[in-house]
């Protein structure tokens, strides 16, 4: 990208995080309604049935004061909900019940790091609200016909099983000045909030959402540029590209000393292009006022002490640790420390083990493992196989205590993966145990040295290499069993004896 | 069972009779609807008149007295105003708008109604979603007031309260938002009473002002609306604005007459604007009052009091704007099919459904809630709420209740105010500070003004409906303002 001025950019995040509540956010109805027929987890109240209420979800409390407990937020004890009014048909009532000025969580924020640079990104707020109901836009009336965005003579159906479905928004301050510094930022967020065990937090499947907001300016000016809010942004992919094509558009737009407008756009993903969705003008006045159906929020010291007790190891601290307590590589504990699950069985794993071996136990979690779980599908853990912290402990052992060779290992492994058997029970019926009993390695050494005279002879004409053939054979007729210096020393015994 | 059943009793006598058998709950209900439906021809108190389901509901009730489980208002008829969700049975909130809905559950009211074993004799007349002091704001027709069918009835729960003033039913619900329930208890004769706020579940009610509305009972004395309070009130899970407070026996006071009750006259209301017929009968009253034991006060101030109406005329319409949005015909009730675009079936669809005086808060409360306005009229009004209340608080810390005219005049007549909304909106001069302050109050007839009812106001400390109740009993020993009836039903 090639422009006249060098230009700054100034990002801010807005994310929707469904939470993994058991019940909707304001009435009794099954929160859980993926892979569901359409309005099946409706009732009277979130279908906005007249003179149904509110009342609130006090998991989804709970779960937002945790977020904001494990982002350094200050927990008000004071907090009420507000309507949020704009006419729309996903939206049932008629206004959302969201939180505008007493949110649950205000300030914190999270470290982040990208290309070695660390940064922290504040957060102004988290606030606790309902989800809308989807729209379902269909088109298969033949095109023609004017009027609707869609064209045609399009109608829309409308499912309401995601309407009141608990959502917690997290708003940043505008200190993210990159693309990746945005992805990073989200990266972190989802890491924790699955810590939490709060949300899925999956973009795919729509429980994690994010809107930006994006400006520049030239480097170095305090002034904020106009603010561009980008929305339609559906997987980390499309959040980069996204910032990136907006941060070129208002570049060339600045450069030819045009204004950028205060608008909403929309990130087309197939075209990697943003659209104009709304300009300032047509902003809705959304009237805020507080939601006479409940009553204020009071959040007892007490209640968020209590809290802050059910917070786990976040995902910085448990690296840190790793690094401390198993010697592991900054690499080797963030790997293990990507989901907690992950973590978990990691140190069961090293826990059945010894603790000088814990190194070993992280390398063939992160390689052999990993790779066996990737047949199970992209994101499966151990807990979904047969095996076992147990299994992969008594493997590792058996392979630092020299009763099995790491090619054994593997096959012990895959063996284990398939069957769910112990790795010594499996090295005893097949006979892997290593072979270093001198007469019996002695006595394959000197069957290879018989059966290949030529690279005998090259070797004693001062061909070095030509014992690694040998070795090479060695192996082969151990299927493995043994380590290849113990089989060179077998082989130099012979040849080097007669 | 010999002869004809006398209707013009009270529920708590028809109980009395049913459980001795004189009579059974079929055979009151049957009279009752036959005299129900034969009044409609004049009153128009109903939306909806019960059919079969009722009789069902009394022969379940039969049942219960049989078996000895009849509690006070088992087998008692009982009309329902028609913004109450009742399940299986059209809910129109007196609106185009809700013409053909049937909600899919009770409101809570009604769950704890039908619990109760009362039989319900239809669905009541009302402004439409109560929005109105006349009952001449429905989508089904004006109410006629039992005393002068030239007359309103008041409102907005205009068809409960002339069907128990005409004698159909002995007691019947209503909801009151700024007076909806006192000022037509006070037009039509009989008693009615506003509830402290979060004293009764608003779950099911249809939504006009969520701040101020309360459902509450209109009934021909004390006793009854103490064992309908009673059935009625109590905390709801489903109603966050509800109260944990225990319900009392509403009658527990009954018999104390008004020995050691201090009574506050506040000067705001009784000054100018009181028509001398209506000044004349609570006087009166308070002299009843003053003769038999109470201490009256007539240095009691509320001087925010008087902006009670304004506060209220931005909280209500600003509540409703938002409680209405809902109605957009997608999901149920009215819907324009044929407009070009969504926005202008849901346009057309509001602008059809909707009568101008709904439109007309929609358009108020949209406006008190638009930026650079919320400042000055919305938050501005619930600042001058807390000042009202506190007010409130200091009149009760010195008095037991506050005394004052329901209403500044009586019923009107049909039309008379329809093209003056402010005129109209007068009416509730002396109701509405007690849903700004969240206290309960209580209409009892006192004496007749050209031969129309007037209405005694009191006022209590939240939660104390117990000494409203005690005060208009102890009223009833020594009057019988309660026993008059319409010259034309009697």
């Amino acid at each position: 990208m090639t422009t006249k001025t060098d230009y700054e950019a100034v990002i801010g995040l807005e994310t929707h995080v469904q939470l993994k509540t058991r019940s909707k956010m304001f009435c009794r109805c099954d929160r859980d309604y993926f892979d569901a027929e359409p309005n099946t987890h409706v009732c009277a109240v979130c279908l906005g049935m007249p003179g149904m209420l509110p009342v609130i979800n006090e998991q989804a409390v709970a779960f937002t004061i945790l977020t904001g407990l494990a982002l350094g937020c200050e927990i008000p004890q004071h907090s009420k909900f507000d309507r949020k009014n704009y006419p729309y048909p996903d939206l049932l009532k008629g206004y959302q019940i969201s939180q505008f000025d007493q949110p649950l969580c205000v300030g914190g924020g999270l470290d982040i790091e990208v290309d070695g640079e660390a940064s922290f990104v504040r957060l102004e707020r988290i606030h606790l609200e309902e989800d809308t109901a989807r729209l379902l836009h269909r088109d298969d009336g033949g095109g023609g016909g004017s009027g609707g965005s869609g064209g045609g003579q399009g109608y829309s159906l409308l499912d309401v099983n995601r309407g009141g479905v608990p959502l917690m928004e997290a708003v940043t301050q505008p200190d993210m000045h990159s693309s990746a510094q945005a992805v990073a930022y989200l990266r972190k967020l989802r890491l924790i909030l699955r810590y939490l065990g709060v949300s899925d937090a999956d973009m795919e499947k729509g429980s994690f959402r994010c809107d930006a907001n994006i400006s520049l300016r030239p480097r170095g000016q305090e002034e904020l540029g106009a603010k561009v809010e980008v929305k339609n942004m559906n997987s980390f992919r499309a959040i980069q590209r996204a910032l990136e094509t907006e941060i070129v558009r208002q570049s060339e737009i600045l450069d030819a000393r045009d204004t950028v407008a205060q608008e909403t756009r929309g990130y087309i993903d197939a075209t990697g292009e943003t659209v104009s969705q709304r300009s300032k003008e047509e902003a809705h006045d959304y009237r805020y006022f507080p939601e006479p159906d409940l009553p204020p929020l009071l959040t007892e010291p007490a209640v968020v002490e209590e809290l802050r007790t059910q917070l786990p190891e976040l995902p910085d601290a448990k690296r840190a640790r790793f690094q401390e307590q198993y010697r592991l590589s900054t690499e080797e504990s963030r790997v293990l420390t990507e989901s907690r699950r992950r973590a978990d069985t990691f140190e069961e794993t090293a826990g059945h083990s010894q603790p000088e071996r814990a190194r070993a136990v992280a390398h063939w979690l992160i390689g052999d493992v990993t790779a066996l779980l990737h047949q199970v599908s992209a994101d499966a853990e151990l807990d979904q196989t047969k095996l076992t912290p147990a299994h992969i402990a008594e493997l590792v052992d058996l392979m630092e205590g020299g009763t099995i060779t790491a090619a054994s290992g593997k096959e012990v492994l895959a063996a284990a993966f398939e069957s769910g058997e112990m790795p010594a029970a499996i090295v005893e019926a097949q006979g892997l145990g290593r072979v270093d009993d001198e007469g019996e390695l002695g006595g394959i050494a000197a069957a290879v040295i018989e059966a290949n005279p030529k690279a005998v002879t090259d070797y004693r004409g001062g061909k070095e290499s030509a014992i690694k053939f040998l070795v090479g054979q060695v192996m082969r007729e151990t299927r493995g069993r043994s380590d290849p210096n113990s089989a060179a020393d077998a082989l130099h015994a012979h040849l080097d004896a007669s | 069972m010999a002869g004809p059943i006398e209707l013009n009793r009270t529920a708590h006598e028809h109980a009395a009779a049913l459980r001795a058998g004189r009579y059974t709950a079929r055979a009151l209900m049957e009279a009752t609807l036959a005299l129900v439906r034969q009044q409609e021809a004049s009153l128009n108190a109903y939306i909806t008149v019960a059919g079969d389901e009722a009789l069902a509901q009394a022969d379940a009730a039969d049942k219960r007295l049989r078996e000895g489980e009849a509690g006070p208002l088992t087998g008692i008829p009982i009309a329902i105003k028609d913004l109450l969700s009742t399940r299986g049975t059209l809910t129109t909130a007196g609106s185009r708008m809700l013409g053909n809905f049937v909600p899919i559950t009770d409101c809570t009211v009604v769950t704890k109604l039908r619990a109760a074993g009362a039989v319900f004799s239809g669905k009541a007349n009302l402004d439409e979603f109560a929005m109105g002091s006349s009952t001449e704001h429905s989508a089904y027709g004006a109410t006629h007031n039992p005393w002068d069918p030239e007359r309103v009835p008041g409102g907005s729960s205009g068809g409960s309260a002339a069907t128990v003033a005409a004698g159909g039913v002995p007691i019947a619900v209503g909801t009151d938002t700024g007076g909806s329930i006192r000022q037509p208890a006070a037009f039509t004769g009989v008693l009615g009473l506003k509830p402290t706020y979060g004293r009764v579940s608003r779950f099911g009610v249809v939504a006009f002002a969520s701040s101020l509305e309360q459902v509450g009972p209109f009934a021909r004395d004390a006793e009854d609306v103490a064992n309908l309070l009673g059935a009625i009130a109590g905390v709801d899970a489903s109603d966050s604005t509800t109260a944990p407070v225990p319900v009392p026996d509403y009658t527990a006071d009954f018999g104390e007459g008004f020995d050691g009750l201090h009574v506050g006259v506040p000067v705001e209301f009784a000054g100018d604007g009181v028509e001398p017929g209506v000044r004349d009968a609570v006087e009166r009253a308070i002299a009843v009052l003053e003769a038999n034991g109470a201490t009256i006060d007539r240095d009691v101030s509320l001087p925010s009091a008087s902006a009670a109406l304004p506060v209220y005329y931005l909280i209500a319409p600003s509540e409703a704007s938002a409680n209405l949005a809902r109605y957009d015909g997608v999901k149920y009730g009215f819907s324009v099919h044929d407009a070009p675009t969504m926005w202008d079936e849901m346009e057309q669809t509001r602008g059809r459904g909707f009568g101008d005086e709904v439109k007309r808060r929609i358009m108020l409360g949209t406006y008190a809630l638009s930026a650079g306005y919320y400042d000055a009229y919305y938050l501005k009004a619930q600042k001058v709420r807390t000042l009202i209340r506190r007010e409130f608080e200091q009149a009760f810390a010195g008095h037991d209740l506050l005394l004052t005219p329901t209403t500044p005049s009586v019923a009107f007549k049909i039309g008379e105010k329809m093209d003056d909304p402010y005129a109209m909106y007068l009416n509730d001069l002396f109701t509405i500070p007690a849903n700004i302050a969240g206290v309960p109050a209580l209409s009892v007839p006192c004496g007749l003004s050209d031969g129309l009812p007037v209405g005694l106001h009191l006022i209590g400390r939240a939660f104390e409906e117990g000494t409203l109740l005690r005060a208009a009993h102890a009223y009833e020993q020594h009057t019988d303002w309660h026993t008059m009836r319409p010259p034309a039903v009697v």
